[in-house]
């Protein structure tokens, strides 16, 4: 049941785009049009999942019994930017239609600070290998959710009658931020 | 030197040079072959990206060449310039293409038409096409909303004051974008020596096509009887004339003996 708790409350109550306000980079830069929305968010799901587990393995085996706590940051984002390359590696030769198309935003997921906050976070939340694993999962979920209805509202957007000084980023923006309003719906959902 | 030092360092040390073995295994394990023509034949392409080839962009035409899955003359904006720079990368022979251009098959715009109703939806063809089969009171001529206009990469479409699309023939590489973009099947690419078509492509006939447009073709048939070529020029395919454009290049005259005026006499310029 707790389980299912941290899922809820990673894709909706603290969702980590709208609830938390990480990784808007990518979330602006990959949202426009559905089709990269999806190869975008399953990226960052496998990526999120897999540095969620392996940097609670580094924390929990390698630096609390050596007592190098405060090397978390710096080796988190070691494992993370390895991580992010070996998904480049992997996707050129799996899915080399949609690493073309993703480019340089694929890399981005490195500088992404949603994967270091999921990482931290494990930290601060004290979670075990499952938690971790179930959160890392949720995390990415969510932010594909988040990323994905961006995406389509900004395509039905396109043939809307925007007026000029909005159009482009800054009518992006207030979608952003009313999308984050209307998640807050959810608070309380979820006791943290 | 502090020893508790050395712990912290071997410890990150360690991890790094894991992770960079890991990594280095990867890139063996996954590494992607590149054949060196493809990036020639990339550049030999137009290198717009708009797909006319029926890849995705230049770079999977490119590959797609170099696999040698698919004939090279493909690039309608290349021209035959691309065809001769593939050709020479490849080792194959060329073809001959035939420049295009494209046309609107349609003359009814706001003044020879009258719509069905007042559409207020989304500014699309394809979007008002979905509603009640369009607004139209023709249910196959130009809903005039520019979606061709709007597809096209090369800008070379502009919508006219009468609501119908106007290509600019300088501009147009005949890349079949605005062909596979209209919902109506108004656009269509034909020979840039083309001189005369049909600006209609209603296939209802006689009353019906009088009552909801002035220049729509009402299939009378006089156009088969009377043209230069006789029956080899111009024969009937259903309700429309189907003007054979190997015999038939050129019919100053067309619009003299057709009684809604359909036929669209081009200038040739190219």
């Amino acid at each position: 049941m707790e389980l299912f708790t941290i899922f809820i409350g990673a894709v909706l109550v603290n969702n980590f785009v709208l609830g938390r306000f990480l990784g808007i980079c990518p979330f602006l830069g990959q949202s426009k049009n559905v089709g990269m929305a999806v190869g975008m968010g399953m990226s960052v799901i496998f990526v999120m999942t897999l540095a969620s587990v392996t940097t609670n393995i580094i924390y929990s085996f390698v630096l609390v019994p050596l007592g190098l706590e405060y090397l978390m940051t710096v080796s988190f984002i070691l494992v993370i930017a390895a991580l992010v390359q070996l998904v480049d590696i992997v996707l050129q030769k799996v899915l080399p239609a949609l690493h073309r198309t993703m480019g340089i935003y694929l890399v981005l997921i490195t500088t992404n600070c949603a994967i270091l906050g999921l990482a931290l976070l494990n930290v601060v939340k004290n979670y075990d290998l499952i938690q971790s694993l179930v959160f890392g999962l949720s995390a990415g979920i969510g932010f594909t959710l988040a990323l994905v209805i961006m995406a389509g509202i900004r395509e039905r957007l396109e043939l809307a009658d925007v007026p000029k000084p909005l159009q482009g980023f800054p009518i992006t923006l207030i979608l952003a931020g009313l999308l984050s309003i209307a998640f807050m719906g959810f608070s309380g959902l979820v006791k943290l | 030197m502090d020893i508790g030092i050395l712990i912290p360092v071997a410890t990150l040390g360690g991890l790094g040079f894991i992770l960079a073995v890991g990594l280095a295994y990867a890139s063996k394990k996954f590494a992607v072959e590149i054949d060196p023509r493809v990036e020639k034949v990339e550049e030999s392409l137009a290198g717009i990206n708009c797909g006319a080839c029926g890849y995705p962009g230049c770079r999977g035409y490119a590959e797609a060449i170099v696999a040698g899955q698919v004939e090279i003359d493909k690039c309608a904006p290349g021209g035959m310039d691309s065809i001769k720079g593939i050709s020479e990368i490849m080792g194959t022979e060329m073809g001959q293409v035939v420049p295009k251009v494209a046309v609107v098959q349609c003359q009814g715009g706001h003044e020879q038409t009258e719509p069905k109703f007042d559409y207020q939806g989304v500014d699309d063809c394809r979007a008002a096409q979905m509603l009640g089969a369009g607004f139209k009171s023709c249910s196959y001529g130009c809903l005039g909303l520019g979606s061709c206009a709007a597809a096209c990469p090369f800008d070379a479409i502009t919508m006219g004051k009468n609501g119908l699309p106007i290509v600019d023939e300088e501009k147009c590489t005949a890349c079949g974008i605005c062909v596979r973009t209209c919902p109506r099947g108004i656009m269509a690419l034909i020979p840039q020596t083309q001189e005369v078509y049909l600006g209609c492509i209603n296939q209802d006939r006689g009353p019906a096509v009088k009552k909801i447009c002035q220049v729509g073709c009402i299939a009378c048939r006089l156009c088969v009887r009377k043209n230069p070529e006789g029956d080899s020029g111009i024969a009937m395919d259903g309700n429309l004339p189907s003007i054979n454009y190997e015999k038939l290049t050129s019919w100053p005259e067309a619009n003299d003996v057709c009684p809604q005026n359909c036929f669209i006499i081009r200038k040739i310029t190219l």
